[in-house]
């Protein structure tokens, strides 16, 4: 029965798969899909350097700390930082007292409310609190920064690619020379977006946040040059997603040195039994 | 069952005597995986794969336990659970990377574990029972699998969902109600993540007790071997302790080793960036595709683009992807050559590493988005997959010459084996 009915299974599968090639290559002989302007014009992110890259890389905490500030004072009027708490800033060499004193100062206040009353109202955060929500009432919805750097292909690389990527999209030609209005009139960016080839789509609704050097005043002496602080806050945003990073890495070198050891005395063990054998 | 030269349990230790009286647990686990198992001599690294594959699910048990009590299934707070344990809870990171690369690594081994069946007829008489429990354990595991990468509930994990449960409503008249019931709703909502949670936390326990079934299967004709000949004497077999523990031990060393690397070092590699994203019904991701060891199944289900004999191009792919794995069932009825390993079938190895190549490309085709090449290219690698199934296998079993067996495993092992002289006349070497 399996001998019959195999085969005729297997070939009609293998007719309807035929058949679906056949259309498919037809479709692609007859209406050819021409490529798109993303496909055309998109670009994957900048290869730049991070101190955190690689098995050995760790953070750079006066670089986070500057990543920070970015942060604190372009990112943070549109862009929430909700998974992160005020507590959590300890690790980027900050002492308690000025994690109190960030988490004081800080814009958006915590929301409470009083069941006894009914009343809404607000306090200033305390190191325990997460960052607290934003709202944006523009177009558009500003992503959590939290995970943004793992949950973006290229990581750190594309939030730096994508915050010094903005171009004038007139004139705009790709490494080929193609120019993108030439090739096609309709991907015209549309008002109240901005072009960016680093962009899934071309075209995103935020503007260019990191406009001119000196933008954020660092307090250790660094040029805040515009890539320095995109350098910088993509640094931070990667600490944000991945905490951890440093633990992890540290963690896993001890681990691989004993699981090393014991499994070169496990081959010998192994040897060893079998020496009689082969 | 067992040869009659293994070795009896004989407790030396009072406190053991005493337990084995009431008891025969310790004879029980000397019986199977201690020196009362007498196993062929000459297994090679192939048959490390399914201890390591117990390992991974012991692993996966014991971090997904862990796991379970901090995270919440619940919509609105299952995707800060997660990264609450990420952050808050000592050591939660390590855990949550175990699990999730402790899920890839359990796959790697068990597809290997899989195709070393292919290439060594593993599924062939007396040893059909222990390949169809083995399928059902991949079944399960596919599940499991499924539904513990919708916990999260990332952009991934919804969408994930919503297309898996979405194949059930390709099956005429009852799919949607079928589907709606599967989810709990019309869409992966609270319902659908409760439910899959609890199913993800049950599954592994089956799978377990199917694992049970599947050693107790292979203990009644005993393990097979590279050169597919059957035990014959004593000189043929070792116990498995120390032989195969030590060896064992040597393979989840180098497996640890790459588990660990994975884990501490490239923890993300093989997750995809969307599932950082919280579950949004209203914003489609552009790429919606499942971890990486679903990608051949998936190209599978996208190679079928047109509708066929008035069958929709959805069920088609559906019926196909599903028939993909149910076909191995048929195997051990599909492959009639009485020889059973590679080593001695000239061209039915051939086949099988174009089989190897094919999955590999049926893999990379369904991670790639569903547009031209990978399309034409998935539908050549599906036909090929079901024609070598259904129709070289059975064809190549009868037409092949296969190449001289060894008279016995002693004789591969050892080059000469005195009991294969039967008569002073005939050759010893075949």
């Amino acid at each position: 029965m399996v001998r019959l009915f195999g085969p005729l299974v297997g070939l009609f599968f293998a007719v309807a798969l035929l058949w679906s090639f056949g259309n498919g290559a037809y479709n692609a002989a007859t209406q050819p899909t021409p490529p798109s302007a993303e496909k055309l014009f998109h670009m994957h992110p900048k290869e730049v350097k991070f101190s955190f890259d690689g098995p050995f890389g760790t953070f750079d905490k006066a670089q986070l700390q500057r990543g920070f500030k970015v942060y604190q004072e372009v990112c943070s009027n549109c862009h929430s930082l909700k998974q992160v708490a005020f507590r959590d800033l300890t690790a980027l060499g900050y002492n308690e007292a000025e994690v109190k004193a960030i988490a004081k100062n800080w814009g958006n206040k915590a929301q409470t409310f009083d069941p006894k009353t009914g009343d809404r109202g607000d306090r200033p955060n305390l190191p325990s609190d997460h960052f607290p929500p934003v709202y944006y009432a523009g177009q558009g919805v500003p992503p959590d920064l939290s995970l943004i750097a793992k949950s973006r292909h290229g990581g750190a690389q594309y939030i730096h690619s994508l915050l010094t990527g903005y171009v004038d999209q007139a004139g705009y030609k790709n490494e080929e020379g193609v120019e993108l209005l030439k090739k096609f009139p309709d991907a015209k960016t549309p008002d109240g977006l901005y072009f960016n080839p680093y962009f899934a789509n071309l075209n995103l609704a935020m503007p260019a946040p990191l406009v001119s050097d000196g933008q954020v005043a660092y307090n250790d002496g660094t040029q805040s040059t515009v890539d320095q602080m995109a350098m910088d806050v993509s640094a931070f945003l990667t600490w944000t997603a991945e905490p951890k990073l440093d633990k992890r890495k540290q963690t896993g070198w001890p681990v691989l040195g004993f699981l090393l050891a014991a499994t070169v005395l496990a081959f010998l063990a192994k040897r060893n039994v079998w020496a009689d054998k082969h | 069952m067992s040869f009659p030269w293994a070795n009896e349990y004989k407790p030396t230790n009072p406190l053991m005597q005493w337990v084995d009286e009431r008891l025969p647990l310790p004879r029980f686990v000397y019986n199977a995986v201690g020196a009362g198992y007498p196993v062929p001599r000459n297994l090679n690294y192939m048959w490390n794969f399914g201890v390591l594959a117990g390992f991974a699910l012991v692993l996966q048990i014991v971090t997904g336990v862990v796991l379970a009590m901090h995270y919440a299934a619940n919509d609105k707070v299952a995707f800060d659970s997660v990264e609450h344990i990420m952050r808050d809870v000592n050591w939660g990171w390590m855990l949550r990377y175990a699990h999730a690369n402790g899920a890839s690594m359990f796959f790697i081994v068990v597809y290997t574990h899989i195709f070393r069946g292919f290439f060594y007829s593993s599924y062939k008489a007396p040893r059909e029972m222990i390949w169809l429990l083995g399928v059902v354990i991949f079944l399960l595991m596919m599940a499991t699998a499924f539904m513990g990468y919708v916990l999260p509930w990332g952009q991934m994990s919804f969408w994930g969902a919503k297309v898996i449960t979405g194949l059930f409503s390709a099956i005429p008249l009852v799919g949607t109600p079928l589907q709606e019931w599967l989810l709990g709703g019309f869409a992966p909502d609270n319902a659908a993540l409760n439910r899959f949670f609890s199913l993800h936390f049950l599954l592994p326990f089956v799978i377990l007790g199917v694992i049970i079934l599947h050693v107790w299967a292979l203990h009644i004709p005993g393990s097979s071997n590279p050169t597919g000949v059957e035990v014959k004497q004593e000189s043929d077999t070792v116990p498995f302790h120390p032989y195969y523990t030590a060896k064992d031990g040597f393979g989840l060393g180098i497996f640890l080793l790459v588990y660990c690397a994975l884990v501490f070092f490239a923890p993300n590699l093989l997750g995809h960036p969307d599932n950082y994203i919280p579950a949004n019904p209203l914003s489609t991701p552009a790429h919606i595709v499942p971890e990486w060891y679903f990608w051949p199944f998936y190209a599978i289900l996208r190679a079928f683009t047109s509708d066929f004999l008035f069958i929709p191009a959805k069920l088609m792919g559906v019926l196909a992807m599903f028939s993909a794995i149910l076909v191995w069932f048929f195997l051990p009825w599909l492959d009639t050559s009485p020889v059973r390993s590679g080593h001695y079938r000239p061209l039915f190895r051939k086949f099988f590493y174009l089989l190897v190549v094919d999955v590999l490309v049926l893999g990379y085709c369904g991670g790639a988005p569903a547009e031209e090449p990978y399309v034409m290219i998935s539908q050549i690698a599906s036909m090929y997959y079901f024609l070598h199934f259904l129709v070289i296998l059975p064809v190549v079993s009868s037409i092949e010459t296969p190449a001289p067996l060894p008279f016995s495993i002693t004789e591969a092992v050892l080059g000469k084996d005195e009991h294969a002289t039967l008569a002073p006349a005939t050759p010893a070497v075949a």
